[in-house]
């Protein structure tokens, strides 16, 4: 395919992803979307996405940050995809995200689904603090953690030595050998997703998950005596107010309650 | 961490003693794993990447490769791999296999140098090869026929193919690709021991203290022993200490407490720098070993206007003008050069100053020519390396302040000169790939052995190999044009009558002059002297700088190209006979790995398609071949100027006719016919032996017949016939049927035991024989260049005086720094350093076609720093050229990740055939090995 059979057959698909998210606007296929606004928790937006619940009000589903990408990593989801339709998205197995230093994409945005204000640092436009995903990886298949020498995730990163990092440790079945293993950092990876397609197992055993998916929450009642920069989340501290099953009565009324103890 | 420093000390003590003792034990293992697991079979084999040696199990399951494992057995990897060697069992079955001969024709069928490949028989392929080898003997003589050979042949098809060149054809012109990866070291071995590859083992890893790694980047090139490395350290991290001297940071660096980034070539000056710390600060702090000094070394130097391995003035194609003028201005500095600010300091000794004309001279190949000093001559050598001068030549960043990079050329001589600290020197291609190669290697030999920390357990320069057997077949069996097997030499009477014999073909017929090492052969062709060349086991026309030359002249010259391959790669194509070849598993076979560890496999399988093993397609040439044909006189050629006597009434006194042909002289005599086939042999019961007894495919042969086998164990032949060189001479090797009992075994092995330390009396018996007398701790054995004339820096000064023997000594050698020829300048501005990458092996014919390698490292990178980008005006992930005076390619801008050059320097690896590095690169060699400086060249980067 030359390219430019290549560029048109791209700007095809894309009217046709633009056409059916203008129908779905209409509500032609409203109760589909119902399915495809759960499965979209599990998409993986473009650089500076806003909250997925805002980004799905604010996307117009223009396209023009599919058309920005310089990879064809940006697609738009067309009907029977089961995403919600005429919003961008990427498989970064199939295509990551190839992190430009000028994120083409995010500017183009005309209605700030994609927040530029998020991806830029002292003024300047930094795809190294996007949070498209978090890369998740899973020990029992992963093969370094078997002893083999591969961490092609590691190699792969972009912000190698930050957002993956390899530990080492002894193998004592071998008695000479270490475990080079990968450790993701979820402050550092952007979920861009070169781990994921870089990674030489069949399904791969690092992949990239919403951060909201893919990661926990501690409360902010608690901080981390040894480390400063906990204190931050102490910004978001609120009253406590808890209610179990045991504590759900006044006490009053549980004092006044003494059926079947005696 | 919970074994303590004490208690894994005990460990690894018990498991080099296990070593030593040897056999015994995984032969149990070895029972065990050969038997059948539900409807599939185990059977151990080794990697076919690197020259690590890992021990795998494959798999095999209804005639194909299933499913491979790391050998649990295996003392090198205890189980691991890489992830090249984890997908082993998936570099066979690519979409594309070669599976039937391939020849250029014309629209009648006609061989047709402009013709498109069609499929044509194995007998049609070896009539053309017999025809265009038997022009090429017309026009040229045997310097006519050339062969690109292999680290990674196995033993028996490196063997099959030296004997039938040399003991055959009578042509030297075979050579490794293994010359462009460990030449360097080879000489450098040569020069020092008399005697080529290792002292050590890998057990120094577990037994050292510090691990220098001198241009390697261990972490992605030698990975499983990296994971040792790493262990290593884990297992005392205070006390070990791990250094890391790149010209650009890389994985290798992750664990370092040191890191050294120095310009290119400059290593030449750190290590003088270390012996003059040594040398220098020895009166007040009594560093030098005096006494292992003086009853093991001698003092060395040789001339240092030797030029730089390129081509000369008065060679065909330089005066045909197939040099362009850009190109001419590196070339000329073969013939003189301006002695450079840079170098002058270090020059200086040598009688040379800063703006003097250097006249290049011939440094012969293998170059022994030096002569002994004193050391008070040597002192004089290393003079000029004081702290502020090595710094200010060898500060690789620019970057970097002064002062802490002095600090860490300090901290760097401390840990060698350090009392009781272990230390050993790692390096690979960043010491060979170098104009002055052998001389660096020297130079790693001057310190270690200054403090008697060589030949030792935990201490010593050791060279790691690239190819998996670069060592067991290139260096061991001697497929490069000046060896002959065991490390014997063409240019030796006395080798080459003991291989006559051996080889049962008349004295005096194998060919004086081996000088057609790699690149000869190549400029052999572009200068029309070499008719034939058939590519074995290798990719030369990608894996050769100055590419496009040579690409050229297989294409537009009278010569006919043969490649033998499983895959279509760049020589594939650029050749006019294509022939389908076995491939490693499909065959039994034999490697040989960087610590002398021997280690041999069955076939596992049947070969695709009508693909044949390397051997058979030798055997079956030497078939069209008789006495008359090759064994007449040959008038002088090429680089021979005495013609060579016929021997055809040599060989009917040995009782061979004129038309008996090279087939039953060299393959199928007697002593070959006495190794029988008994599927009663427990080595060879129950596996396909397709050279033995043809197979089930019945594979149409080269006469035109189904292939029925040689009736004989041809492999066990080949392999006992060249082990019977090595024995008594310190390169033993064990019988073959012991190494497919054992996970491999490192020569010498004798009364059945192997050899973990050489030339130290304490662990080898040839040691331990020669120092009976002296009581000595060691004994440098080797034999080559063990008697030198008396000189000082500048030449021999007792020019009649006899040469003065050296038994059991080895040699430090006074070798300055010098320029490689091509530097940055104002228009091509930047060093290219090329290079490997994990996840690809070589060339990329078998990696490349690895899904899930291919996916994980689809392209070559550019590699550079992000403000290199920013001034050369490129970005991050866009295309840019890079451009020599020789030719350019486009690659992808590359500034984050694993490698991160300095300011002022790329890296582009070469496994992509879509990024033809080796059109830029620069064909210039170390003078003395004959190896290719892939490290450096100058180019300019500009937006694509």
């Amino acid at each position: 395919m030359t390219a430019r059979e290549e560029s048109d057959r791209r700007k095809f698909i894309l009217r046709m992803a633009r056409g059916a998210g203008i129908a779905a606007l209409g509500g032609f296929v409203w109760s589909a979307y119902v399915d495809e606004v759960t499965a979209s928790q599990l998409l993986l937006r473009p650089p500076g996405a806003i909250k997925e619940e805002d980004f799905l009000k604010t996307c117009v589903k223009c396209g023009l940050c599919v058309e920005a990408c310089p990879y064809d990593t940006l697609l738009l989801a067309k009907p029977g995809d089961h995403k919600p339709l005429g919003t961008p998205y990427f498989i970064p197995r199939d295509i990551p995200c190839y992190m430009c230093p000028d994120i083409p994409c995010v500017p183009v945005c005309p209605t700030g689904a994609l927040d530029e204000a998020s991806v830029t640092t002292d003024g300047k436009l930094d795809i190294n603090i996007a949070e498209m995903g978090l890369a998740v990886i899973d020990r029992e298949t992963c093969i370094a953690f078997w002893g083999i020498q591969c961490d092609a995730c590691y190699r792969a990163c972009p912000i190698l030595g930050q957002a993956i990092s390899v530990e080492y440790h002894k193998n004592e079945r071998t008695g000479k050998h270490a475990y080079l293993t990968p450790v993701v950092h979820a402050d550092a990876c952007t979920g861009c997703g070169l781990c994921e397609k870089a990674c030489v197992t069949e399904k791969p055993a690092i992949f990239i998950l919403p951060k909201e998916v893919a990661m926990g929450k501690a409360g902010n009642y608690y901080i981390k005596g040894w480390d400063k920069k906990d204190e931050k989340r102490l910004e978001n501290a609120q009253e406590i107010k808890s209610t179990t099953e045991i504590s759900k009565e006044s006490a009053v009324d549980s004092l006044n309650s003494d059926k079947g103890l005696y | 961490m919970s074994l303590s420093r004490r208690e894994f000390l005990k460990s690894s003590a018990a498991a080099s003693a296990a070593a030593a003792i040897g056999m015994s034990v995984p032969a149990e293992l070895e029972a065990a794993a050969a038997e059948a697991e539900g409807d599939w079979r185990w059977d151990k084999a080794a990697c076919r990447f690197c020259g690590t040696g890992c021990g795998i199990m494959m798999a095999t399951k209804n005639g194909k490769i299933v499913a491979v494992k790391g050998d649990p057995a295996a003392p090198v990897n205890r189980g691991l791999n890489c992830i090249k060697g984890y997908f082993n069992a998936k570099i066979m079955y690519g979409a594309d296999r070669l599976t039937q001969p391939l020849l250029r024709v014309d629209a009648n069928g006609n061989f047709d140098k402009k013709g498109k490949f069609a499929p044509v028989s194995w007998k049609r392929a070896f009539d053309e090869m017999e025809i265009h080898i038997k022009k090429a003997l017309k026009a040229s003589g045997p310097e006519g026929v050339g062969v690109f050979a292999s680290g990674q042949y196995t033993i028996m098809e490196g063997y099959a193919a030296q004997k039938l060149m040399k003991g055959g054809f009578r042509s030297n012109a075979i050579d490794p690709n293994a010359r462009h990866c460990m030449a360097s070291a080879v000489v450098g071995f040569y020069q020092t021991f008399g005697v080529d590859e290792p002292s050590g083992c890998y057990d120094d890893i577990e037994l050292t203290d510090t691990i220098v790694s001198w241009g390697s980047n261990m972490a992605e090139m030698h990975p499983i022993l990296w994971s040792r490395v790493t262990d290593r350290k884990l297992s005392d991290p205070e006390r070990v200490k791990i250094v890391s001297i790149q010209t650009y940071t890389h994985r290798t660096s992750d664990i370092a407490d040191i890191e050294i980034i120095f310009s290119p070539n400059t290593d030449l000056a750190l290590w003088n720098y270390i012996a003059r710390e040594i040398v220098y600060r020895d009166d007040a702090e009594k560093i030098i070993d005096w006494d292992f000094v003086k009853k093991h070394m001698i003092f060395a130097a040789s001339p240092v206007n030797i030029g730089y391995g390129m081509r000369k003035d008065g060679e065909k194609s330089l005066k045909e003008g197939k040099y362009t003028a850009l190109e001419m201005e590196t070339v000329s500095k073969e013939m003189s050069k301006a002695v450079s600010a840079k170098e002058a300091p270090a020059l200086a000794p040598y009688g040379y100053k800063e703006g003097d004309i250097m006249k290049n001279q011939d440094a012969p190949l293998g170059n022994l020519g030096h002569w002994e000093i004193s050391f008070e001559e040597y002192k004089k050598a290393l003079a000029p390396y004081t702290l502020d001068y090595t710094a200010k030549i060898s500060k690789g960043d620019p970057d970097e302040d002064i002062e802490k990079f002095k600090a860490k050329l300090q901290a760097l001589a401390n840990l060698y000169i350090e009392k009781g600290r272990k230390v050993v020197s790692f390096w690979t291609m960043g010491m060979n790939q170098h104009t002055r190669g052998t001389w660096v290697n020297t130079l790693s030999y001057n310190v270690h052995f200054l403090l008697n920390k060589q030949a030792n357990p935990g201490e010593g320069a050791f060279s790691l190999t690239g190819q998996p057997s670069a060592c067991g077949t290139a260096r061991e069996v001697g497929t490069f044009t000046h060896r002959l097997p065991a490390d014997m030499m063409v240019a030796n009477p006395a080798d080459r009558k003991i291989t006559e014999n051996k080889w049962m073909v008349p004295e005096g017929t194998i060919n004086p002059v081996g000088v057609q090492h790699i690149m000869k052969i190549h400029r052999d062709i572009e200068d029309g002297l070499i008719k034939f060349a058939w590519v074995n086991v290798c990719n030369p026309y990608q894996d050769t700088a100055s590419a496009e030359h040579w690409l050229k002249a297989a294409r537009e010259m009278d010569n006919f190209i043969v490649t033998s391959d499983g895959y279509p790669g760049i020589s594939a194509k650029v050749s006019d006979l294509i022939l389908p070849s076995a491939m490693i598993y499909e065959k039994w076979g034999g490697y040989g790995n960087a610590e002398r560890r021997t280690q041999l496999w069955r076939q596992q399988v049947l070969p695709v398609g009508d693909a044949m093993s390397d051997t058979w397609q030798w055997v079956e040439l030497s078939k069209r071949f008789t006495v008359k044909d090759v064994w007449g006189e040959w008038k002088p050629s090429g680089p021979r100027k005495e013609a060579l006597p016929s021997m055809i009434e040599k060989a009917k006194a040995m009782g061979y006719k004129e038309d008996t042909t090279m087939f039953e002289i060299l393959f199928a005599n007697d002593i070959a016919k006495s190794y029988k086939l008994d599927q009663n042999d427990p080595i060879q019961k129950g596996y396909d032996n397709t050279e033995a007894y043809g197979d089930s495919r019945k594979v149409v042969g080269s006469d035109g017949k189904v292939f029925e086998g040689y009736g004989f164990f041809i492999q066990k032949y080949l392999f006992e016939e060249y082990a019977a060189f090595t024995r008594g001479h310190g390169h033993d090797l064990a019988p073959f049927d012991m190494y497919h009992k054992v996970r491999g075994l490192k020569w010498p092995v004798v009364d059945g035991k192997e050899t973990q330390w050489r030339f130290n009396a304490k662990y080898d018996p040839y040691a331990a024989k020669a120092t009976k007398d002296s009581g000595n701790s060691h004994a440098f054995y080797g034999t080559l260049a063990k008697a030198l004339k008396q000189g000082n820096l500048t030449g021999v000064t007792d020019k009649d005086g006899k040469p003065k023997p050296l038994p059991n000594k080895a040699k430090i050698f006074a070798r300055p720094y010098m320029d490689p020829p091509e530097m940055p300048d104002a228009k091509y501005d930047t060093w290219l350093c090329t290079g490997r990458v994990l996840e690809h092996w070589h060339s990329g014919t078998m990696t490349m076609r690895v899904p899930e390698l291919y996916r994980a490292v689809p392209e070559a990178l550019c590699y550079m720093h992000p403000k290199d980008a920013d001034a050369k005006g490129v970005k991050q992930g866009e295309l840019c050229w890079v451009e020599s005076r020789r030719g350019k390619v486009k690659a992808r801008v590359e500034t984050r990740g694993r490698n991160r050059p300095p300011r002022g320097l790329v890296f582009v690896p070469w496994f992509d055939e879509k990024v033809f590095i080796n059109k830029v690169c620069l064909d210039a060699t170390c003078p003395m090995s004959r190896q290719t400086d892939f490290k450096k060249c100058a180019v300019k980067i500009y937006k694509a």
